[in-house]
């Protein structure tokens, strides 16, 4: 049972990510935000209710889709906008972006532009712990699409044949950008695709982050007590399109809003003024806090300056060499 | 001195390392059990045991992704690709990954592996078995590229290299491994500084910057030229990211004269680099053009002449030297 506490714990996360997204996506609009910025909205329940089962000293690894697991993991929203704004106060000092918000202080092992890429990296996390025999945990998040990447049947092998503490969860939001998971994959149902590693996988609703939560603590608890790495599939739907620049006309505007129906955030609203955990006072006061912290974070990165000149060198090498290039 | 082979250098190397320290492990295909495909880890599994000698499958972009997940966890891995022909098939974790990730994430953490890489051709193994790209990997920022020629050298760049706090890729060439050379006892401590050339033989008339295996052909041509009466110096860079830029610019300034050699591609290699840089830095100082000797682009062919033709040679070296020195 999810104490009343981390439920609204779970909901003031899940809000937030929303709100900071939505104002992302007017900063964006605004030209304050460059390059390529990839929506979490819809699939909050996912990172929320996994990170959560986890220890503040496991390990988390992500794709370029971001933003809310950095939040989830204890990332400060005003070093995310700042990192979008491409200011020197950014979580990665604005060298990143949106795809790359890494943060060592939350054992946060950062995004990566490359489908599939983060993989091998979990695992070799997960060696580490297994090396060392401590009992810290890797969670790697991915998409439907990184699951045809080469590199995640080497990860998964390697898990495997190593039994190393890794847990893979997939947030299958059934498009790779633009195209169907049954026009890429052989084999839609990715929880399956565990069997072909004798490794368990679970297929969980990615919109309800109460199992989400608990179904997650559950694989934890089998993975930190060394039953070797396991596969869980947490079907979702991200409401935008795959980037800010992508309109989504690929999509069904009725299967849309079928999703928009199980939207993680309004469902738990439900669940707890029902339990009467929140009342619905407690709950608008939240929403306004929320926004007064992501018009904060914004006013931050705003203010923030960039990085200077001097630093274009900087964060190479630990080594420095004299012929090394230097501002 | 005593003398022992390049092969026997780096097993020292390792060895020595990972008594020292305990986050030192090796991964790689066939490096347990089988003692590596060129000998280079023999002996080893049995002192360490499986934890620290790992045989992995059949999977490069894996191996480097593990090995860069290991050290992101605290570790200090020494992955090995058993061709450096299989760094292509890694290329995304060694250039998007290994070699991004502390400037992408602003220094937040630091990512020490050493990835060892056998290469080089010359020993009729075709076009996918010949490669020397390390100027594919000096291209890329963000991975030091060490480049012995010699056992002594390999000894001291390796441990260097694993003791370095950022990403190396350590490139061995296929033939050196049976090249015996002097190298100080076990009980000295061998450790040579990354971005240090050597001169490995002293010349007053032209400079021939060779790394690898080239060397031994560039003191082959240095000898023949000799006997026309022109003193060339040898001068290996050693490391190629770190360079040894300055101590270049002071030998080509006194020689006055250059030839660089490399097994890889002429176009666009080090080489092209190099001499780029010395008619930047040196352009009043130079009594002749750079002179470049490389492998002819095209995909190294298997017969054995065809192969010959295609891979510089230390006749190359030796013509290229005459041509600008008379």
């Amino acid at each position: 049972m999810i104490s009343p506490t981390d439920q609204i714990k779970m909901y003031r996360q899940m809000l937030l990510i929303r709100r900071i997204e939505e104002r992302i996506a007017e900063c964006y609009g605004e030209g304050k935000i460059g390059g390529f910025t990839h929506l979490y909205i819809g699939q909050e329940a996912v990172a929320v209710g996994a990170i959560n089962a986890l220890n503040q000293d496991d390990n988390v690894i992500d794709t370029y889709r971001d933003h809310g697991h950095f939040l989830v993991r204890g990332g400060d929203p005003k070093a995310l906008m700042a990192e979008l704004f491409g200011r020197v106060t950014g979580c990665c000092k604005g060298k990143g972006g949106s795809m790359h918000l890494a943060d060592a202080e939350h054992y946060f092992f950062g995004g990566t532009g490359i489908v599939g890429a983060s993989i091998p990296i979990a695992v070799g996390l997960g060696l580490a712990s297994a090396y060392r025999e401590d009992d810290h945990i890797t969670m790697a998040f991915f998409g439907d699409g990184a699951t045809n990447q080469g590199v995640w049947h080497e990860g998964l092998n390697f898990a495997t044949i190593w039994n190393l503490p890794v847990i893979f969860v997939c947030e299958n939001n059934f498009y790779g950008i633009g195209t169907d998971v049954r026009l890429s994959s052989a084999f839609t149902e990715v929880h399956k695709k565990a069997a072909g590693y004798g490794i368990p996988g679970y297929l969980i609703d990615g919109m309800d982050v109460m199992e989400v939560r608990q179904r997650c603590e559950e694989v934890v608890r089998l993975v930190r007590g060394g039953a070797g790495p396991a596969l869980i599939e947490a079907r979702c739907y991200r409401y935008q399109g795959h980037s800010m620049t992508d309109p989504g006309r690929y999509r069904a505007r009725a299967e849309e809003e079928l999703w928009r129906k199980r939207d993680p955030i309004p469902r738990l609203a439900r669940q707890m003024l029902d339990a009467e955990v929140v009342t619905q006072e407690r709950l608008d006061e939240m929403e306004r806090e929320i926004e007064a912290q992501v018009e904060e974070a914004v006013r931050f990165a705003d203010e923030s300056p960039e990085p200077g000149p001097e630093m274009l060198y900087e964060h190479m090498f630990r080594e420095r060499y004299p012929s090394d290039p230097h501002a | 001195m005593r003398e022992i082979r390049f092969y026997e250098a780096l097993i020292e190397a390792m060895a020595e390392e990972m008594r020292r320290d305990e986050r030192v492990f090796l991964m790689g295909e066939d490096i347990g059990l089988f003692g590596g495909t060129f000998r280079a880890t023999e002996g080893l599994m049995a002192e360490f045991g499986e934890r620290r000698v790992r045989d992995t499958p059949i999977a490069e972009a894996g191996i480097v992704g593990l090995a860069l997940g290991a050290a992101f966890g605290g570790l200090r891995p020494v992955p090995e690709l058993m061709t450096m022909n299989f760094a292509i098939v890694a290329m995304d974790q060694i250039v998007n990954h290994v070699a991004k990730m502390r400037y992408m994430f602003g220094g937040q953490f630091d990512l020490p592996l050493t990835i060892r890489a056998p290469g080089g051709g010359g020993t009729q193994k075709g076009a996918q078995h010949s490669h020397s790209i390390e100027s594919w990997f000096v291209n890329a920022p963000g991975i030091r590229v060490v480049i012995p020629s010699t056992p002594h050298d390999a000894k001291g760049l390796l441990k260097t290299s694993i003791r370095c706090d950022d990403p190396v890729l350590f490139v061995e060439h296929e033939r050196l491994y049976s090249v015996k050379g002097p190298v100080p006892e076990e009980s000295e401590e061998l450790l040579i500084p990354l971005g240090q050339a050597e001169t490995k033989r002293p010349g007053r008339d032209v400079t021939l910057v060779a790394w690898s295996f080239m060397v031994h052909d560039a003191l082959k041509a240095a000898e023949a030229l000799a006997e026309e009466g022109i003193e060339a110096e040898v001068w290996d860079p050693r490391t190629l990211d770190p360079f040894d830029w300055d101590a270049l610019y002071a030998s080509v300034a006194r020689t006055r004269r250059c030839v660089v050699a490399e097994e890889g591609w002429r176009t666009l290699g080090v080489g092209a680099e190099i001499a780029a840089r010395l008619q930047e830095h040196l352009f009043h100082e130079l009594d002749a053009p750079v002179q470049r000797v490389g492998a002819a682009d095209v995909p190294t062919p298997y017969a054995r002449n065809l192969e010959q033709a295609a891979l510089p040679s230390a006749e190359d070296l030796f013509r290229a030297a005459l041509k600008i020195c008379t």
